[in-house]
């Protein structure tokens, strides 16, 4: 199919979708009304459970075997990039580094927000079942802060604070920990991920049950699923030269 | 509906519009950072932080810096 | 004006996958995709907001659990969302690089014209 008919294509599909859409939209419930079903419960259960933030109790306990669904697409995504962009036979990888240079207050910026940046991240990931933060947000910003060493121009440095194989065991460990918690609960419990632990004061650090620990086990698959995508773009980006022609 | 709310959702339309319509990937990469960012500023506006701090490692930094990188991967010399 | 955010979500959507079907080069139309994306976040996130609310979040020490809150349900699956599309990002454009490896083009039309 061409250009001109593909978009043709589009402008009548897309015009029926956005006619539907629009119908759709005229008959939803009002944009900031007050009627939330399902809000209701959740913050109910929640309270119950002890977990003062009540997204962190629907993600990690009272479905958290979407989680666990969501978990392994990030870790076949993970897979997925590792095998498509691992140098191939005819590439090469160049050990010398052009000599770019890097402003002293940029290296000493990167320097200075790395040590803030992971206290940050982990503060992020331990609260989460307390205030707004979590695995998945703790992860992306330790995997995220990891990479100012890159900025501060220390390749050979973030090399070695960060070997790729390391973080690819860790990204497993992570989605294994969280699958082995949810079974252990059904061996326990009778019920997949089910709480297991007391579930301690509402708002207190020890509370919530499990969905701290969940919380964990998934912030460190997010902090070495980033750390090994980054890695491995970084690596195909700068370093890696392909042979001769490059096509076939 | 609040001030906020509707300047946040306009600012997200147009900025994702700009996304779209820049046509070379490298430009993309710079307005869609700059689109993540008033993403996260939309979803604080709709009252939800969890959303806006992922929102806000993942859109303005992560994807626009592999869409740098695999740029950089495509148009480099071979 | 109660319908504007339903609006832009459906807006951005369309405007992206317009984005995908125009585009000449790979890397632009999984860009492209993410702002389609970006148009489901805002649609889950419009639907569970409610004026005047507050985050569903009570915080340490906790204040009063009230249910005068957004919905945290929609906010959960937007949160999950949003990370685990980055990764799926990531596995597109890495199939862009390698696409580009083996057949030296990274625009569709030209990939088409080389199959034959």
């Amino acid at each position: 199919m061409n250009r001109t008919a593909r978009t043709v294509m589009f402008l009548v599909a897309g015009g029926g979708v956005a006619v539907l859409a629009v119908l759709a939209v005229l008959r939803m419930p009002a944009f900031g009304g007050s009627h939330h079903p399902y809000r209701d419960h959740a913050v109910r259960a929640s309270v119950s459970h002890a977990t003062s933030n009540v997204v962190a109790s629907i993600n990690f306990d009272q479905r958290g075997m979407d989680t666990l669904g969501e978990e392994t697409i990030l870790l076949a995504s993970v897979v997925g990039v590792s095998v498509l962009l691992r140098p191939a036979e005819d590439e090469s990888k160049s050990e010398h580094l052009g000599s770019g240079r890097v402003l002293d207050a940029t290296r000493l910026g990167g320097y200075v927000l790395l040590p803030v940046t992971l206290v940050v991240g982990f503060d992020v990931v331990a609260q989460g079942h307390l205030t707004p933060g979590g695995g998945f947000q703790g992860g992306v910003v330790l995997g995220t802060g990891m990479h100012l060493l890159y900025v501060a121009g220390r390749y050979q440095a973030l090399e070695r604070l960060r070997p790729v194989s390391a973080f690819e065991w860790g990204e497993a460990f992570g989605a294994a920990a969280f699958a082995c918690l949810g079974i252990s609960s059904l061996l326990v419990t009778g019920a997949f991920l089910a709480n297991v632990i007391p579930w301690g004061t509402f708002g207190g650090l020890l509370s919530a049950g499990t969905v701290p620990v969940l919380n964990g086990a998934v912030g460190v698959e997010v902090a070495s699923g980033v750390m090994v995508l980054l890695a491995k773009f970084l690596e195909q980006a700068i370093f890696v030269r392909s042979g001769e022609g490059g096509t076939r | 509906m609040t001030i906020i709310v509707a300047a946040a959702l306009t600012l997200v339309a147009v900025a994702g519009t700009a996304v779209v319509v820049a046509g070379r990937p490298d430009r993309q990469a710079v307005t869609l950072s700059l689109f993540g960012l008033l993403l996260a500023v939309l979803f604080m506006a709709l009252q939800a932080p969890d959303v806006a701090l992922s929102q806000i490692g993942v859109g303005t930094a992560i994807v626009p810096l592999m869409v740098m990188l695999a740029v950089r991967k495509v148009h480099q010399r071979r | 004006m109660n319908i504007y955010a339903y609006l832009v979500a459906f807006w951005l959507i369309v405007a992206g996958s317009a984005g995908i079907v125009r585009s000449r080069n790979l890397i632009h139309s999984v860009v492209c995709l993410s702002v389609a994306q970006a148009g489901t976040y805002v649609l889950l996130l419009a639907v569970g907001f409610q004026s005047k609310a507050s985050p569903p979040v009570f915080g340490s020490p906790p204040s009063k659990p009230s249910l005068s809150v957004t919905d945290p349900v929609v906010q959960a699956m937007t949160l999950t969302d949003v990370v685990v599309s980055a990764t799926v990002t990531a596995l597109l454009l890495a199939i862009a690089i390698q696409i580009h490896k083996r057949h030296g083009t990274v625009d569709p039309d030209e990939l088409r014209a080389l199959r034959g």
